[in-house]
């Protein structure tokens, strides 16, 4: 994960760019998940909300993270800012050329590097819009993509992919091969999560979620089709985005990628049999929300871990990914009254911490494992909160919630002036009279 | 409370980029990023605590 990478084969170029293509199946899937986690009354708002989140993160990562994220070679030929400290070099920022300036005569990696960076962007941005939904309004949903994909993304896209201080811990620290993280575990699934915490903090719970006697109210998702679809085409995008990022950071060679491929498959599979079992076990029946939950849990730590561990330690990841995943959700929701319709913290922030220290458990390399802690030390101890700060002052610009008539007849009528389904009956909800 | 819990949480991650300039040895380097953890640990659980304070105070 250094910007001296060594230059790849025609076929590792061609197949990269074609995993990358099929990558964006990925948002598609966890697009429909969000959808599917709301009510039906702010369905419409939800999916354009999620296009419009992509569409601002990738301009706004054009204009500005993609000079900040440093992956294409600056006009000066530098990796980045670099200040020294303890006779150690800390390159904590890049110094990329101005909107994507010389992009087409980069070197291939280069531009390979720059392509997942914007669709990791877009999806690290769209998590926080599914823990926001029914309350979080569509220009604050963007206003968030935008400062996430301006600010915070790139600077941890530079360290931990084009040469920053993380990916540099083992030539500065001696610890194995830096920090490790060729799907974007840390850089679009813990950062989304952490930011989606973010966003329910400021935006508070859903009206008549927490009422003042009893248990939390279950608002439970309107289409389960679209949830479980989602998982689906999910996978695809997954396994793209997998073997995608194990040929661009890791460099890997052709013949390492079916096993990549394997690990990605059988994370999500042991998380999805493990919380089918605990559910079943203690409700009685399967829960289809949290196996979808549980399944993108397990893919989420495949991101961190697919390419560097054997078939039987992701099974293993995936097993703890889909017991975890289930009673998280549950403490959160139940424990420390956190409202996350789409289950982004457990989903996206628990899942992909445990696969960053997964990825430390099951390496060869000695000092590997304090890489990933020193990294998960980062995002927890650093990025955090800056993005509650960077939230929370963009709240104060531009409110998060909307306004209490909006969340009682839908965000579908209040924002847009139409449902999603115009011709089914949405039923009054009985707590807001 | 909340933002308290906010405001310890970097602190734990110098305390993890401490432990990588200052010690040099394997195990107590690890200690120290473990209890730079422990931090922001602590931390978060200060900001949970807090935002659930308020959520109880607020509730309808």
């Amino acid at each position: 994960m250094t910007p001296t990478a060594p230059a790849m084969t025609d076929a590792a170029f061609a197949l990269a760019l074609a995993l990358l293509l099929n990558a964006p199946l990925a948002i598609a899937g966890v697009a429909l998940i969000n959808t599917g986690l709301g009510r039906s009354r702010s369905a419409a708002q939800a999916l354009l909300g999620n296009l419009a989140i992509v569409a601002v993160a990738a301009i706004v990562f054009a204009l500005v993270g993609a000079t900040l994220a440093g992956s294409l070679p600056g006009a000066s030929g530098g990796a980045g800012h670099v200040f020294y400290a303890a006779g150690k070099p800390w390159n904590w920022l890049g110094a990329g050329p101005f909107l994507l300036g010389g992009l087409a005569a980069a070197p291939a990696h280069s531009q390979l590097a720059l392509l997942f960076e914007f669709l990791a962007v877009a999806l690290a941005a769209l998590i926080p819009w599914g823990s926001g939904a029914d309350r979080l309004r569509l220009t604050s949903g963007c206003a968030a993509a935008a400062v996430l994909a301006a600010i915070v993304f790139p600077l941890l896209a530079h360290w931990v992919w084009a040469g920053g201080w993380l990916s540099q811990l083992g030539i500065n620290f001696s610890l194995g091969a830096g920090f490790l993280d060729p799907g974007g575990a840390a850089t679009v699934h813990v950062l989304g999560g952490l930011s989606a915490l973010a966003v329910i903090w400021i935006a508070g719970p859903r009206k008549g979620k927490f009422p003042k006697e009893g248990l939390a109210t279950a608002l439970p998702g309107h289409n389960a089709v679209y949830i479980l679809f989602g998982c689906i085409v999910s996978l695809v995008g997954w396994l793209a985005w997998n073997l995608a990022g194990a040929l661009i950071w890791l460099h890997a060679p052709l013949a390492a990628l079916p096993v990549t491929a394997v690990n990605t498959l059988l994370s999500a599979s042991a998380a999805l049999a493990a919380t089918f079992t605990v559910t079943r076990i203690r409700f009685g029946k399967p829960d289809a929300s949290l196996c979808a939950n549980a399944w993108l849990s397990g893919l989420v730590a495949s991101n961190a871990c697919a390419a560097l561990v054997t078939p039987g330690e992701s099974l293993a990841v995936g097993f703890i990914a889909g017991i975890v995943t289930p009673l998280l959700v549950e403490v959160l929701e139940l424990a420390v009254s956190i409202d996350d319709p789409s289950g982004a913290i457990a989903v996206h922030a628990a899942g992909g911490l445990l696969g960053l220290l997964a990825a430390g458990i099951f390496a060869s390399q000695p000092g590997q494992l304090v890489a990933q802690l020193v990294g998960i030390a980062a995002l927890l101890g650093l990025v955090l909160p800056l993005v509650y700060l960077l939230f929370w002052l963009l709240n104060r610009v531009l409110a998060f919630r909307v306004d209490p008539d909006g969340e009682r007849i839908g965000m579908d009528l209040h924002e847009l002036g139409g449902g999603a389904y115009p011709e089914f009956v949405i039923h009054r909800d009985e707590s807001y009279r | 409370m909340k933002y308290a819990g906010l405001l310890v949480m970097p602190a734990g991650f110098f305390l993890a980029i401490a432990a990588l300039v200052l010690f040099p040895a394997s195990p107590s380097r690890t200690a120290f990023v473990l209890c730079g953890l422990a931090v922001e640990a602590l931390g978060l659980g200060v900001a949970v605590r807090g935002h659930m304070q308020a959520r109880g105070e607020s509730r309808p």
